[in-house]
């Protein structure tokens, strides 16, 4: 490599690195400067409560990064100026907001909302908000977080989550519900390796049902909160979410191997225990929200591309095809 | 950082001035400006280990916030990322030995070395263009771990060849410090960046691309080239890249590489430990990140002590007691201590075995390889070891399942024991040989060559593997 003439003096290159240095830093610093002024302000009040016959859902347009909505019907304008949120979700006058406030490290909260989106309760947490569910009465929260390890001395970079539950009423809150006893092919099931997440309430607030992964393997769990046991009902499901009238579940179920478009939204009937592919075809990476007992509603990277997701809903029997509901955003739930 | 750089040029500098032996007994200050030899270390390797630092502060930013950027600004799981990671890391053994050998082809070090750095920096821009397509980012994270592939084997080879053989240890300690002090500031970076423009993850790529570009400049001017390695390599290298592994043949090189893939394969990686560290202490979860930080923080402050340390009694002691600080860690865990004794055990135990391990491997094996294929060698070396902790950390997570976690642990502790007792065996007469080659440079009154009757700290050797 002669990129460095041998002649070349100590001074020029000296000269030339320093000044190769001032460019470069001259083109971080004024990145980040103009990072600064598109930053949108974080908020936690809110300039409208949760009013039936509304769609909720996290903005990237406008007010990016809060809460806004729209009128059920999909007519009228957007209402920007919720709270701050990085996933959202509402139900029976409670709303559960997962945020993360940056910083050295930075944190991560569940924030219990009441019907007019005033905070109740606050719980520190570490790790990435992911999965944000409310039970139709409004009574059982439920969230995930990644956690990961950092990478300071060579560690591996395995992901895995914590998955907690908290009743509103009695104020009983499981941090992480990886102890519970869990039942796989009928056998109590013990590995340090499991892991829940994307949890969602029947209408008893006492029925869940929940993903766990182990062994590289996801299973679809039935879960009963009093009797605190899990069983596992089918393999490869992620994500499930109960209809409004609990006779089906929605789930993304993985479809191909590797990282191209793994997965498909599924719904499954509890009654006859059948799928049925819903008419999205594109790989869906979201727990899906039922709008009401025939519409599902889920997030999809923007067409345009970029870091932006749009809303699409779609029939709960497969028919059809898919519509795009509100651009720019993510976090669905319908306040019935 | 400029005060390292220019620094190094001034003793590559006097480097070619060759002066004598001179004042050899005041080694310790690192400030004695005229020191020479084995008080020394070398303009290349400050270089090298500034080029080092800033990468590190480059990738570890980027390496920090991927999760976070996956999940919250991309609305994708994060496991689809652990899927990729897991797979190149696969193939970066693979590269880098392809790196190693490349280099070693008339002495391209440099070349090799520079592209590697090169490709990382460019695959934050990768990731910026990419915006939200996961092919695009799966690429750019390609191309940062084929970058890191072929550039490690090349800048170690460097780090040596630009060293006295009695000061290698302490060379290897600088680079490594350097480095791992890169690694601690790139994630406080990526915080403090994410803090100020509320999450803008892509201000983090363009910081990153130019901290990376950065390192690729203070490479290119600042680390000599072919023409200004003491020796350029004269013998042509094996013609094919498979012939790299015929340096196993080399009897010293053989048995190091035994030794550290032994040791290797009972390494629990320290994710493990970490968890179960967690589990023992039962600690709030936000600290848990701190745990990594606190063993960096051991290694940075030893790794150049160590170095020394390995410089004067010979390499093996110091690489050996490394994993028998490791092997502390096990037992620590394995024992009812608790609290504060047990915690801050185990990172400083962690800290030590890095200190006294990785850098030290490479010093020891050094001069088991022929200046010309040291590249290559060091790239089997690494491979070997890299692989066989894979195997360990496979082994160890299925033993956990199986027998729960105290049985798993206490067969690491036997198996490292074990290893410990086949590791010094195999090294027991891998030093001494290269001492000989060792130029007029060496002071006269501590050579403290490791001549003596090996002494076995462990049990005897009931048989080598």
């Amino acid at each position: 490599m002669t990129l460095t003439p041998p002649g070349a003096s100590t001074r020029l290159r000296v000269v030339s690195v320093v000044a190769a240095a001032a460019l470069l830093a001259a083109v971080a610093v004024t990145y980040t400067v103009r990072a600064v002024h598109r930053a949108e302000p974080i908020a936690s009040r809110s300039e409208f409560a949760l009013d039936p016959g509304h769609l909720y859902f996290r903005s990237t347009q406008a007010g990016a990064g809060r809460v806004a909505r729209l009128s059920a019907s999909g007519t009228g304008p957007r209402t920007p100026g919720g709270p701050s949120c990085e996933r959202f979700y509402a139900a029976g006058g409670t709303a559960l907001c997962l945020l993360r406030r940056p910083g050295i490290p930075p944190k991560s909260y569940a924030v219990v909302l009441d019907e007019r989106l005033r905070e109740k309760r606050r719980v520190a947490l570490t790790g990435i908000p992911n999965r944000a569910r409310v039970s139709a009465s409004g009574r059982m929260l439920s969230w995930t977080m990644f956690t990961t390890g950092d990478s300071y001395a060579g560690g591996d970079s395995s992901f895995s989550t914590r998955t907690s539950i908290l009743d509103t009423r009695t104020g009983y809150l499981v941090k992480n519900m990886e102890e519970i006893p869990l039942t796989i092919d009928g056998r109590r099931y013990h590995s340090p390796d499991v892991n829940y997440w994307g949890v969602t309430f029947a209408r008893d607030d006492n029925r869940f049902y929940a993903t766990v992964s182990t062994k590289g393997r996801t299973y679809l769990v039935q879960g009963d909160m009093r009797k605190w046991s899990a069983r596992a009902l089918r393999e490869n499901v992620e994500c499930p979410s109960l209809s409004p009238d609990n006779t089906r579940l929605a789930f993304k179920k993985r479809v191909r191997g590797g990282t191209k478009d793994p997965w498909r939204l599924y719904v499954l009937d509890l009654r006859t225990m059948r799928e049925q592919p819903l008419a999205e075809r594109h790989s869906v990476d979201d727990q899906a929200a039922w709008l009401d007992n025939d519409t599902l509603a889920y997030a999809l990277p923007a067409r345009e591309g970029g870091r932006k997701q749009d809303i699409w809903t779609a029939r709960a029997d497969g028919t059809g095809t898919p519509e795009l509901r509100v651009r720019g955003a993510s976090s669905p739930a319908q306040v019935r | 950082m400029y005060l390292a750089t220019t620094d190094a040029v001034a003793t590559a500098k006097d480097k070619k001035k060759g002066k004598g032996a001179g004042e050899g007994g005041n080694a310790g200050k690192g400030d004695g400006r005229k020191g020479k030899g084995r008080g020394r270390v070398t303009g290349p390797v400050l270089a090298l280990g500034a080029v080092s630092l800033v990468t590190d502060i480059s990738s570890e930013m980027v390496a920090a916030i991927l999760p976070l950027y996956f999940v919250l600004g991309l609305g994708l799981s994060p496991l689809a990322f652990g899927f990729l990671d897991g797979l190149y890391n696969g193939a970066t053994a693979f590269v880098r030995l392809l790196g190693g050998y490349a280099a070693d082809r008339g002495g391209r070090h440099k070349l090799v070395a520079g592209s590697g750095y090169l490709l990382s920096a460019l695959s934050r821009l990768g990731l910026l263009l990419a915006g939200g397509a996961t092919a695009g980012i799966g690429a750019a994270i390609a191309a940062d771990r084929l970058g890191k592939g072929v550039r490690t084997a090349p800048r170690d080879a460097l780090i040596s060849l630009s060293s006295p053989p009695d000061g290698l240890g302490r060379a290897f300690g600088v680079h490594r410090a350097m480095d791992t002090t890169g690694a601690l500031l790139g994630p406080l970076a990526a915080f403090a960046l994410l803090w100020v423009t509320a999450d803008a993850y892509d201000a983090v790529f363009v910081v990153s691309f130019c901290f990376g570009l950065f390192g690729v400049l203070l490479l290119v001017a600042f680390v000599p080239g072919r023409g200004a390695l003491p020796t350029a390599p004269a013998t042509a290298p094996a013609s094919r890249p498979r012939k790299a592994l015929t340096l196993l043949r080399v009897p010293a090189f053989r048995r190091v590489c035994a030794a550290a893939a032994l040791l290797g394969a009972a390494t629990v990686g320290d994710a493990f430990l970490y968890l179960l560290l967690q589990r023992r202490l039962d600690f709030a979860e936000s600290w848990f990140p701190l745990l990594p930080l606190g063993t960096a923080a051991v290694y940075l402050l030893l790794a150049v002590p160590v170095g020394r340390l390995a410089d004067r009694v010979g390499r093996r002691g110091p690489f050996l007691a490394g994993h028998g600080a490791l092997l502390a860690a096990y037992v620590l865990l394995l024992l009812p201590t608790g609290g504060r004794t047990l915690l801050v055990g185990v990172l400083l135990a962690l800290g030590v075995f890095y200190a006294a391990t990785d850098g030290v491997l490479m010093a020891l094996a050094t001069p088991c390889l022929p200046e010309g294929r040291r590249a290559s060698g060091m790239a089997v070396l690494q491979t070997g070891q890299a692989l066989s902790r894979l195997l360990a950390a496979a082994g160890f997570g299925a033993a956990w399942t199986l027998w729960g976690i105290g049985a798993a642990l206490t067969c690491a502790a036997l198996a490292l024991t074990v290893a410990l007792a086949g590791g010094a065996v195999l090294l027991r007469s891998t030093e001494g040989t290269p001492q000989t080659t060792a130029p007029a440079l060496a002071p006269t009154p501590v050579p403290e060559e490791p001549h003596a009757p090996p002494e076995k700290p462990h049990a005897p050797p009931e048989g080598t593997p």
